[in-house]
């Protein structure tokens, strides 16, 4: 039911783990299954540097965790922004229709995280 | 003996050795000697149970052979199973059949909260047609409460319909006791046995049951045969009209190689019950007590004694099961979650909350549920893998590490 790459990231999920200092993190949950992420963030430069991620959930959300963080990384908060559900599961070559609420998952943790960036910093959103 | 051609063994059994199959309330492989039987059936005995010639004779004893066999498993007469397309259709049968049969007396069934979809989703059917359903709550084990069963009995009460093993912990319900609220009341009792039939002692006259549903390929026969046991005298409509067959409840012509499946696979189910259920039973304590030893903030789903010997319902803590699923899966072990990541409606186990479960508890449950031939290599190899996918899980887990940092403060 997965591809290929949706597996490659469940069983090699990049950049996993807590990140002790970061300059954002995000906490979601998802209010359909219960399941729950966190993105952290470091950024020098309005541009994401490093990103990590630690997840509660199925095979899909873990996988969208791990893709949203090699996506963003090297980007500037603008261009991050822009990142949706869609194009993290369009980068893992697509999700069932009933998984495509993990990928909201991600988008939400990576719009929460800039968002307690820019909070931090006392820059408006 | 059936072969070469297509019924041949396929040539791909080495490469699916190397799987370990625990997932049998799911479905069970098909036995070989059921297989041939089968086979033969398809390839020789063509012919319509209907028809008077030679063709159909055989056809219908092997009809009414098998229908010997299903009976008398249960302590029943020939005359008083009738065969359907599975599980589901028999449970529909019944539920709704009784239903619709017994207007006369009143619009009330009684049911469980922890039912196997085929009963619960007739039951609601019910309801949108204006009868009224009580569904009785489970205690912490998953077992029905009597009194509450007691209280929901009411004068325009037709039917009670309870499962005798639950699919997803496998705890057995009192189901004889159930049978004699019933009997005393007069209300007609059905009992959906597709996890118990063959596996536990049955008897349909000592338990008072009515109605009983059973499935084929729970008991290593073929998917899309089953049974529905229909006391002499009880009424109920049927749901499908055409011609006379199986005395008009359950038109059509008879799936004959089905059949012919269903009752081998009683047949041995009853030469094997006592046998292979403590091997199973043996298999399973090894795997609880393994799982004990090696994993921590772990959780037994149902009732610890009376439960059916071949099921095995674990939660583990801070993880999520469709990805311990997927772990085990690349180590070649199958076996199934109440997680609400792994159903379509993404809600947690209907069964497991009807027990108290939180939804976070529900979340990190296996099922594993074993088979006559699961080996001790098989378990072990379960055992020593496990650990290590659950681990995995763990150390991407947000709860996991909260639950961490929690104990090294205090
Ligand atoms: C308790 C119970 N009832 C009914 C069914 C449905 O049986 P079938 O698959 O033959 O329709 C199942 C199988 O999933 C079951 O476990
Ligand atoms: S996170 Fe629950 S279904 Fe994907």
């Amino acid at each position: 039911m997965y591809s290929e790459k949706v597996m490659d990231h469940f069983r090699n999920p990049r950049n996993m783990g807590e990140m002790e200092n970061h300059d954002g993190v995000g906490k979601v949950g998802n209010p359909m299954c219960g399941d729950i992420m966190e993105l952290y963030i470091r950024i020098e430069n309005d541009i994401i540097t490093d990103a990590k991620f630690m997840t509660f959930g199925c095979g899909a959300a873990i996988a969208t965790s791990s893709m949203v963080t090699e996506l963003v990384k090297g980007k500037s908060l603008e261009e991050a922004l822009k990142i949706s559900n869609a194009t993290v599961a369009e980068a893992l070559d697509g999700l069932p229709p009933v998984k495509m609420h993990c990928s909201v998952l991600a988008e939400d943790a990576l719009k929460a995280a800039v968002e307690d960036y820019r909070k931090k910093k006392g820059v408006g959103v | 003996m059936c072969r070469g051609g297509s019924c041949a063994r396929p040539q791909e059994t080495e490469f699916k050795m190397k799987r370990i199959y625990l997932d049998h309330n799911a479905t069970t492989p098909l036995n070989s000697e059921v297989a041939d039987e089968v086979c033969r059936c398809l390839r020789e005995d063509f012919g319509n149970p209907q028809t008077l010639y030679s063709y159909g004779k055989d056809a219908r004893k092997l009809v009414h052979d098998s229908r010997e066999t299903v009976a008398s498993l249960i302590g029943a007469k020939r005359e008083e199973i009738i065969f359907t397309s599975g599980g589901t259709e028999s449970d529909n049968m019944a539920v709704r059949g009784v239903a619709y049969g017994n207007i006369n007396k009143g619009r009330h069934v009684i049911s469980s909260s922890i039912e196997h979809h085929a009963v619960l989703e007739s039951c609601r059917a019910l309801e949108k047609e204006g009868f009224e359903v009580t569904y009785v709550p489970v205690d912490e084990n998953g077992v029905v409460r009597l009194d509450e069963l007691q209280k929901a009995i009411r004068p325009d009460t037709v039917l009670i319909s309870i499962m005798h093993a639950n699919n997803e912990t496998g705890t057995i319900q009192p189901v004889s006791e159930i049978g004699r609220i019933a009997r005393e009341k007069g209300v007609i009792f059905h009992t959906d046995t597709v996890q118990t039939f063959g596996k536990v002692k049955i008897n349909v006259d000592e338990m008072n049951i009515d109605l009983l549903s059973a499935s084929a390929h729970k008991l290593h026969g073929p998917k899309g045969i089953g049974a529905l046991y229909i006391r002499k005298g009880i009424r109920l409509k049927n749901l499908i009209f055409g011609g006379h067959q199986e005395r008009k409840m359950r038109p059509g012509t008879h799936n004959v190689p089905g059949i012919v499946g269903l009752g081998k696979a009683a047949e041995i189910a009853a030469r094997d019950m006592e046998g292979g259920g403590n091997k199973v039973l043996l298999l399973r304590e090894r795997l609880w007590e393994g799982i004990k030893t090696n994993i921590s903030h772990i959780r037994l789903n149902g009732h610890p004694a009376v439960r059916l010997h071949n099921t095995l319902n674990v939660s583990f803590e801070f993880v999520e099961g469709e990805s311990l699923i997927l772990g085990l899966d690349d180590q070649g072990i199958c076996v199934a979650s109440g997680s609400a990541c792994t159903s379509d409606s993404l809600e947690p186990s209907h069964v497991l909350t009807a027990m108290g479960l939180s939804p976070e508890i529900a979340h990190g449950s296996l099922r594993f549920s074993l088979g006559r031939n699961n080996t001790e290599e098989e378990i072990d190899f379960v055992i020593q893998a496990l650990p290590k996918v659950v681990e995995r899980m763990r150390s991407m887990s947000p709860l996991y590490r909260e639950f961490l940092k929690k104990q090294g403060k205090t």
